[in-house]
């Protein structure tokens, strides 16, 4: 090749994609198969949810923040809850607080595995997919019966839970927790010796420990990248400041941080069998007592449109800190309400996990962040003026040719 | 098969009766209406679904005789989906807008709502008659 400039190709990707929380517009600079930056455009969709909930009671949006994500459910429901139990000053009740412990890591549980699923998927790997969300079925199933519904669990309300856990659920959750712990060994054997996987995740998508602290990364994207960040640990809310909780970091299963994918599956595989752990401790150190503050909703709704005055709620969800700004004036509704969802955070770490990768690792980069899903629906790619559409099956199908290459 | 751990489990699987639940039969039929007005005249047999866990929170039942039309439903519904009917005072449902929180059945201080196990509520019309409960 001479001298000469070439323009870049340009690779938009989004921007809606329906199967993600926060819909994006990605604008790829590509030289040949390899990126070379990387920019994104988030808040392509506002589904107006904050503005739903200035129109309605505390009651009424605790619903509306199961709403927000189906994934992590619980974890909106409960910054909301805390938020507004911190302006009204609620003392929400011990066992309450044990319960609303139990859910978030029964979400944990199932959402590291849903992604576990997702991942090994966008690798082209279906069958550990298939695997995968098998055994996720049983952490739903206890989601169920603990909740009465498989997703949005409307089990959170302001003052506490709206539904105790009995003594014969309490067999249920332990033959649950036995089996996730005898198959722990076996996913991370099924993910991390698995050759197909540590092709692909190894030395992919790196991100940096100073990246990360420096573009705010939560959760298991910061923790995959050596920052020991976890609300759990650093500011305990519900009952985690009874447990003890330590953030899970790769170094401590591979004895080195890279910040790489793989890394990214290690931490969140491992915390499957701690949320385990967490739950086992709730149960047996459950208090007996009142599960909510004010069973009576009609006094509940009183003492909310006394409140006055602003407080945030955090909450460490599955993808890292969701965060809840509530502010109320005396009236029916909130005058003031602001989330900021973890997955909002973890967004801007995507430029530097991507930069130098190829189009074909886009797809499990992308998802190792855990963006809620198949970010790339469809992707057009100009080449001089003529110009052809990538949908998500076309990525999915460059993504394993890409590992049938490198099996080769 | 250090490296390929995932080939011995995919032989055991083999040998595994599958995990779906193939409600309502076991190949899609061509057109599910018509399969479940069979299976309603006993000319074909449904495979059951998954049962419903302990409190579900299906469709809502309304008793109208206990009502005393307080209007405590309508106020925590999230989704606006009750109305109250000012000439008998009494409440309609929509279950069409239903969001299934259940919290309408918690308030209601004559406990006259109940969520029931019904949760196969597709329909073609909204206004349908299956989706109003007065």
């Amino acid at each position: 090749m001479s001298g000469e400039k070439k323009a870049p190709y340009i690779v938009p990707i989004g921007p809606t994609h329906p199967a993600l929380k926060e819909p994006v517009m990605f604008t790829f600079e590509m030289d040949g198969e390899v990126i070379r930056d990387v920019d994104f455009a988030p808040g392509q969709t506002h589904r107006g949810i904050e503005w739903m909930g200035m129109r309605r009671n505390p009651v009424q949006i605790v619903h509306l923040t199961d709403r927000i994500c189906g994934i992590c459910g619980v974890s909106h429901t409960l910054a909301f809850s805390r938020a507004v139990e911190q302006v009204a000053g609620i003392e929400v009740p011990e066992r309450a607080d044990y319960i609303r412990t139990i859910i978030a890591e029964f979400e944990r549980i199932q959402s590291h595995l849903l992604w576990a699923g997702v991942a090994a998927h966008e690798l082209g790997f279906d069958s550990l997919l298939h695997l995968t969300w098998r055994v996720r079925e049983q952490s739903m199933d206890v989601i169920e019966n603990l909740t009465g519904n498989r997703v949005n669990y409307a089990l959170v309300q302001v003052g506490g839970v709206r539904r105790d856990i009995v003594p014969e659920q309490h067999r249920i959750i332990e033959d649950c927790l036995s089996t996730y712990e005898g198959l722990l060994g076996k996913l991370l054997d099924l993910f991390l010796h698995d050759k197909t996987i540590a092709m692909r995740c190894r030395n992919i998508g790196f991100l940096s420990r100073d990246d990360a602290l420096k573009l705010c990364t939560v959760g298991p994207t910061a923790r995959a990248s050596g920052v020991n960040v976890d609300l759990r640990q650093d500011y305990p809310y519900c009952a985690y400041g009874d447990l003890d909780i330590r953030a899970i970091l790769p170094d401590q299963h591979l004895g080195e941080t890279r910040g790489d994918v793989y890394d990214r599956i290690v931490v969140r595989l491992l915390e499957v069998g701690q949320s385990c752990g967490i739950v086992r401790q709730c149960l047996s150190e459950m208090p007996a007592g009142e599960i909510t503050a004010e069973p009576k909703l009609a006094k509940l709704l009183a003492i909310c449109k006394k409140a006055r005055g602003e407080a945030i709620g955090r909450v460490e969800a599955p993808r890292g800190e969701c965060f809840h700004y509530v502010m109320m004036d005396g009236k029916e509704s909130p005058v003031a309400w602001k989330v900021k969802a973890s997955s909002y955070s973890n967004l801007m770490s995507w430029i530097p996990m991507l930069k130098g990768e190829q189009i074909a690792d886009i797809p499990i980069v992308v998802a190792s962040i855990d963006p809620c899903l198949s970010c790339t629906d469809r992707v057009a790619v100009v080449r001089g003026g003529s110009r052809s559409i990538l949908s998500k099956d076309d990525l999915h199908r460059l993504s394993v040719e890409k590992t049938r290459r490198m099996q080769q | 098969m250090a490296l390929l751990p995932m080939f011995p489990e995919l032989l055991k699987q083999l040998f595994r009766t599958p995990a779906t639940n193939t409600f309502p039969a076991k190949y899609l039929p061509p057109s599910v209406t018509g399969f479940l007005e069979k299976v309603g005249a006993g000319q074909a047999a449904l495979v059951p679904p998954v049962p419903t866990p302990p409190k579900f929170r299906g469709k809502i039942e309304y008793q109208r005789d206990g009502c005393i039309g307080c209007s405590l439903c309508v106020k925590v519904c999230p989704s606006n989906a009750i109305e109250l009917l000012e000439e008998t005072k009494r409440i309609r449902i929509w279950v069409d807008q239903c969001i299934f929180c259940s919290q309408c059945t918690d308030i209601c201080p004559k406990g006259g709502l109940r969520m029931t196990d019904a949760f196969l509520l597709a329909d073609e019309d909204r206004y349908s008659e299956n989706l109003i409960v007065e």
